[in-house]
């Protein structure tokens, strides 16, 4: 009994950050462009090269 | 031409001299062309950044500058055609945004409550299980009132008119579950409902969510493929200089200097030079016409060859495309008054659920006399019967619908537009642009010699004229540059060119041969004398024989009505076997044939691309566009198909059938769930935790028959 006490606070708090990094996400666009995301995995990194090669 | 000034009128400014630019490239498919796109428009100077978004199939730039860079040009030269689309206009979709902030609280807290009440349920003591519902009620509180908003709104929103849909039972079942729940968990009772009702308003949100999402994503898709209406043009002021006006800025009186390959803005008449019009997709004929000075032009119709100098007769808001655009508004008919599945079914259920729960009640409150006892048993009667695999049920089949559709190249606005097409019984068709490319093809190529066709086909390389790209085509690449030289295209005439000292001239009879004949149409004539003759078709879209016999095959009525001449009428159905047809049809005559049929009792599906098919398309009981229709036909379709073959229309009609089909059965599936939980829970055995079980496995069973839609017999139709 003694442990719920401080486990379902913990509990509530680990899925609150979920939730929170869930709205985070869809407010910063990450759900935009599903299908680009999915393609962009098999881009090459850009950032070593001149800007326009 | 005028892109720079028309890629200004479309941008937003973002301050600091930043301008944002949304341009649509429908042909954006894949990682590579992701990369292509971005290192190509990202390398223009005061371009400062370039991203694809590969779901709607946009390009969005940011640019600094006072001239935007050439973007068009730059990924046209990539191999992307793009257009522009308003910028920021459509850019986020609110209702989507909070669909799914309404999902995620609703996931959330119904994954903590099942927490909570699995405890419960393998037998957590009286004092845990007080805190466990206790803390359950006040998630299940803050879930209902933020997610729950979504079904209490479209619920108030039906009673308030007098009508009942699928919300009203979803919304008194969780809102009297909640309540009994609450009052329980303050008298220490046993049971409580907090998991059943939240979960419940998690399933629905995911159909609600997913039914949207399709929606949104076909409209966004479809939204700008083709900018038919330009948004400027450029006006001749009183001191003689140019200016590129805004559309809506243009007065009639207004002198406009269109050039080659720009759309006649506004209705008006020539005031100067000779060019070939594009009309096709204005009036259906599949000819160019020949314009002179004095000729009427109507808005949207293109100018193919040479300049031409017009003055306005009318505002942008009373020309021909918003004459069309009130047609249309008139028209909307058959699809305002249908009903969907959903809501005729809840018509049904509501009354029914609601009187066996209220029967329930009355019963063991007469047996017993425990109102507390009859009350529980009627919420569990209304829980157990709250649809939620009804509700599941219509949109998840319409989801991996649509999905297969647009597998197929076709996109479907919404749902009910499914229901329509599976119920269509005819089929009307208009012909230019629809049945055939709307592009002429040169017939029998054969019977021209090769060198002559081929130096018809170098001459013919160098004009926009549809008449000699269709030359152009059937010449293929020369295998030798043939030495022309001083080519010269003469407006509504035809092309010269030079090879030593022989003047070769492609075009109109009476112009490229100089004797006096007889002859007309299309010739290649050497210094006067006549080569060859050329014969032209609008070719057939691919697959239209093949489609319109599964059509036949299916028992639809199928008819043409087009705008165009009877003979080129004549000659498409006759190469489809098709027997009914009507010709030189004004857009208010298609309408009325429409609502003919209509009143015969006919469900029609209307297939048509043109600025004359929007009303017709706007009247049909369901309709469907190609992607190169003109805007507010496309906007009035139901359907819009991405590929040129018309196997697009079968292909369609196989999948909503198969969609009703399974949609039937997922209706039989929840009813004969209910049919055997409802006995159980009239007697007063069901348990929070058999509630949670039975919602979960009917909602399952539901979406995996959906899963079985699969574009079975429509591969074969796709493949000839």
């Amino acid at each position: 009994m003694n442990s719920l006490i401080f486990l379902i606070p913990l509990a509530l708090l680990l899925g609150g950050i979920g939730l929170a990094a869930f709205l985070w996400s869809l407010r910063s666009g990450q759900y935009d462009d599903l299908e680009g995301a999915a393609a962009r995995i098999l881009l090459e990194d850009e950032t070593n090269e001149p800007p326009g090669a | 031409m005028n892109t720079g000034a028309e890629v200004l009128l479309a941008s937003r400014a973002l301050g600091d001299g930043l301008w944002q630019t949304d341009l649509s490239a429908p042909t954006i498919h894949c990682a590579g062309c992701i990369r292509n796109v971005e290192r190509g428009l990202g390398g223009l100077p005061g371009v400062e950044q370039a991203r694809v978004n590969l779901s709607t199939k946009r390009v969005g730039v940011t640019w600094r500058g006072d001239t935007p860079p050439a973007l068009i040009e730059t990924l046209a030269g990539l191999g992307y055609p793009a257009h522009l689309c308003d910028s920021g206009a459509d850019e986020k979709d609110p209702e989507l945004a909070r669909l799914i902030r309404a999902l995620g609280v609703a996931g959330f807290v119904a994954m903590n409550i099942m927490l909570f009440s699995v405890s419960v349920w393998s037998g957590a003591d009286a004092q845990t299980r007080q805190i466990f519902h206790g803390l359950s009620a006040v998630l299940a509180l803050a879930a209902l009132l933020y997610s729950g908003q979504v079904f209490f709104r479209s619920a108030w929103g039906a009673l308030k008119t007098g009508h009942t849909n699928m919300d009203v039972p979803i919304s008194v079942g969780i809102s009297l579950a909640f309540g009994l729940s609450l009052y329980d968990t303050l008298n220490h009772g046993a049971h409580a409902y907090f998991d059943a009702a939240v979960t419940l308003v998690f399933f629905l949100l995911i159909g609600r969510t997913l039914d949207h999402m399709m929606r949104e994503r076909a409209r966004s898709a479809v939204r700008g493929l083709v900018q038919l209406s330009p948004r400027g043009a450029n006006v001749l002021r009183a001191d003689g200089t140019y200016t590129y006006l805004p559309v809506r800025e243009i007065e009639p009186g207004s002198r406009i200097l269109l050039a080659a390959g720009d759309r006649v803005p506004v209705d008006g008449w020539v005031e100067d030079g000779v060019s070939a019009l594009d009309c096709a997709i204005v009036t259906g004929e599949s000819m160019p016409q020949s314009v002179k000075a004095g000729a009427s032009l109507r808005a949207g119709t293109l100018n193919l060859t040479g300049p031409l100098t017009m003055v306005a007769s009318a505002r942008a808001d009373t020309s021909f495309l918003a004459e069309m655009v009130r047609l249309m508004e008139a028209a909307e008919g058959g699809r305002a008054r249908y009903r969907r599945l959903a809501d005729r079914a809840a018509q049904l259920y509501s009354p029914v659920v609601h009187s066996t729960a209220l029967l329930t009640f009355l019963g063991w409150m007469a047996a017993t006399g425990d109102w507390h006892r009859a009350i529980g048993i009627a919420i569990a009667v209304l829980i157990i019967t709250c649809p939620c695999a009804l509700g599941l049920a219509v949109p998840i089949v319409q989801v991996v619908a649509a999905r297969r559709l647009f597998e197929s190249g076709i996109m479907v606005k919404d749902g009910s537009g499914l229901e329509r097409l599976a119920a269509a019984d005819s089929v009307v068709f208009d012909k230019t642009g629809t049945l055939t490319l709307g592009r002429p093809r040169l017939i029998d190529a054969g019977a021209v010699a090769p060198e002559v066709l081929s130096l018809a086909g170098a001459l013919a390389q160098t004009s926009n004229h549809p008449l000699a790209r269709a030359i152009a085509r059937a010449a293929g690449t020369p295998v030798q540059p043939l030495p022309l030289a001083a080519i010269c295209e003469y407006p509504g005439l035809g092309i010269e060119a030079r090879v030593k000292d022989d003047v070769y001239r492609l075009g109109r009879a009476e112009w490229a041969l100089n004797e006096a004949t007889a002859e007309s149409g299309t010739v290649l004539g050497c210094n006067g004398r006549k080569l060859a003759a050329f014969a032209f078709e609008d070719a057939l879209r691919p697959d239209a024989a093949t489609a319109v016999a599964t059509l036949r095959q299916a028992n639809k009525n199928i008819t043409i009505v087009s705008g165009d001449r009877a003979d080129a009428v004549a000659m498409a159905a006759g190469q489809l076997g098709i027997d009914t047809f009507m010709t030189n049809l004004l857009p208010g005559e298609k309408v009325d044939y429409l609502r003919q049929l209509g009143d015969a009792g006919r469900h029609v599906l209307m297939v048509g691309d043109g600025l004359n098919d929007a009303p017709a398309l706007a009247a049909a009981y369901v309709s469907m566009a190609p992607a190169t229709a003109a805007d507010i036909g496309r906007n009035a379709a139901d359907f819009v198909f991405l590929h040129e073959s018309l196997s697009a229309v079968p292909t369609a009609f196989a999948i909503a059938r198969r969609a009703n089909t399974l949609i039937r059965q997922n209706f039989v599936l929840a009813i004969g769930y209910n049919a055997i939980a409802l006995p159980i829970a009239i007697a007063g055995y069901v348990t929070p935790l058999i509630a949670a079980l039975a919602m979960s496995l009917s909602s399952i069973i539901v979406v995996s028959n959906a899963l079985r839609l699969k574009p079975e017999k429509t591969a074969a139709v796709a493949a000839p």
